[in-house]
């Protein structure tokens, strides 16, 4: 396929009915870092792997509070997040100041898919390179939604982006059933096991390279610290999911 | 009011003076309104103390008993406001919002100084149509020390150790005068202790509750510390 004759913008169509420059913008977010999301009836958990460019440097954040019951986590562009971030801060403070309330989630997420879209469809603008895994509870309920540069967005149970995802999402496969009616503790061990199936063989989790931000109906959006963290990665040795089937 | 008789031409179309010619001034609309109340604030080592009581009134009217003059700001301050409760509502909401983003930007709450400044800026940015609120920002500092500012309509502001606004404040404040700093007194003895500076706060509105009538129903006390916020509600006279 001359896939170069169709690839320079946005607004040339491939024969095939492909945007290739959208494509390609899909390709950045899956050579991002891994990060997931799963709900349960009353939490949703965001577990991320952060990255450190060389020895030297700091690990780089991946989760973004948006405002209390809403919060981000990114794969792909930092800078192109970032962006999109503040639009949604912006957002859900000129939503709190004029309207006293939480701004609807699936409605923020619609706004932010809209502005992507409108960066696929010109000649002089390129499409954001970052895909967005958003948590958030409102009165319809606890959401977890995934953007994509396109401009698309999905509603998920629970869904993994990034490099080496494919594993975390096989794990989800296999025991998503279950995160309905788990408690917060168990939400988390399963987002820290699924996470560490998208590890490479050499690497382990520690609290240094791995985020977790937790929300839920009665929770502000929170990180879990380092000793938090220390103490669940202890606990995932003991985990499995076999042990919560018992349980019900 | 009088007019003069060698001005009675100018007022009346004919000679003789008769209800029907006389011209009255119409009462102009007016987009304030005082509902008055009292506020305080005392900073010691360590805590603030905050209170204001919760009538609201409109001239010889109660429109409620039981609105908040209070509003916590950041988890070390707390704004206090006495005049017109919409202007409050209007600039609390403000507050709110630009400290929220001042928070996303900088990953950290801002700091008393910081709030008392934008307060400032906030208030002459409404020179020509000025915000009828009179506040008193307290806090604490960068030390934990409780430090009280002092506002007037147009963000004219300075730092001091309490400060009294509203309606009571002229009842209040000679209190405080006489009991934090010993000006008239004669026996130069110093609440030292918080429950002392407590029982002094709920004797100072008590005081004003009895003379000031736009001051009663009940007084709302935060006490910020380090550790946290602990709010008191006590009941003041009710006529």
């Amino acid at each position: 396929m001359l896939k170069h004759l169709y690839d320079t913008d946005c607004v040339t169509w491939s024969p095939q009915g492909k945007l290739f420059q959208v494509e390609y913008a899909m390709e950045a977010v899956k050579q991002g870092s891994i990060c997931l999301g799963l709900k349960s009836n009353e939490n949703v958990v965001l577990c991320s792997l952060k990255r450190q460019p060389s020895e030297l440097a700091g690990y780089q954040e991946k989760q973004f509070k948006i405002d209390d019951h809403m919060a981000i986590a990114i794969a792909g562009l930092t800078a192109d997040a970032r962006v999109l971030c503040k639009y949604m801060r912006t957002e859900c403070l000129e939503y709190k100041y004029t309207y006293e309330s939480h701004h609807p989630v699936g409605r923020l997420v619609f706004k932010v898919a809209e502005k992507s879209q409108h960066k696929t469809q010109s000649g002089a603008k390129r499409p954001y390179g970052v895909g967005l895994l958003v948590a958030g509870i409102d009165p319809n309920g606890v959401h977890l939604f995934e953007t994509c540069p396109s401009g698309n967005y999905y509603e998920y149970k629970c869904q993994a982006i990034g490099s080496r995802s494919q594993a975390a999402r096989t794990y989800f496969e296999s025991w998503f059933h279950l995160f309905e009616k788990s408690t917060l503790e168990q939400l988390i061990l399963h987002g820290l096991s699924a996470i560490k199936k998208a590890i490479m063989e050499d690497e382990e989790l520690n609290e240094k390279n791995v985020e977790v931000g937790i929300l839920g109906k009665n929770l502000k959006f929170t990180h879990l610290n380092a000793q938090e963290l220390r103490d669940y990665i202890t606990k995932l040795e003991q985990f499995s999911p076999n042990s919560q089937i018992q349980q019900e | 009011m009088y007019i003069p008789v060698n001005e009675v031409q100018k007022h009346f179309k004919s000679e003789t003076p008769m209800m029907s010619n006389i011209t009255h001034k119409s009462d102009q609309w007016s987009p304030y309104h005082d509902n008055s109340g009292t506020v305080l604030a005392i900073g010691i080592p360590g805590a603030v103390l905050v209170a204001g009581d919760t009538r609201l009134s409109n001239g010889y009217n109660i429109l409620t008993r039981d609105a908040t003059k209070l509003s916590q700001l950041t988890d070390k301050c707390v704004l206090a406001t006495a005049g017109q409760y919409a202007d409050f509502i209007a600039l609390r909401k403000f507050l709110q919002q630009r400290l929220q983003l001042y928070e996303f930007q900088n990953e950290v709450q801002a700091s008393t100084q910081t709030v008392a400044h934008l307060l400032s800026r906030e208030l002459y940015s409404r020179r020509f149509f000025p915000y009828y609120t009179f506040n008193l920002l307290a806090g604490l500092d960068e030390n934990n020390h409780g430090v009280v500012y002092g506002y007037d309509a147009i963000g004219s502001y300075d730092q001091m150790t309490y400060g009294v606004q509203g309606s009571g404040q002229e009842l209040v404040v000679a209190v405080l005068d006489n009991q934090l700093k010993g000006y008239n007194k004669i026996n130069k003895t110093f609440p030292q202790t918080q429950q002392e500076i407590l029982d002094l706060i709920l004797d100072c509105f008590s005081c004003a509750a009895e003379r000031d009538i736009h001051t009663g129903d009940n007084v709302e006390i935060l006490i910020i510390t380090p550790t946290g916020t602990e709010r008191i509600v006590k009941p003041l006279r009710k006529d």
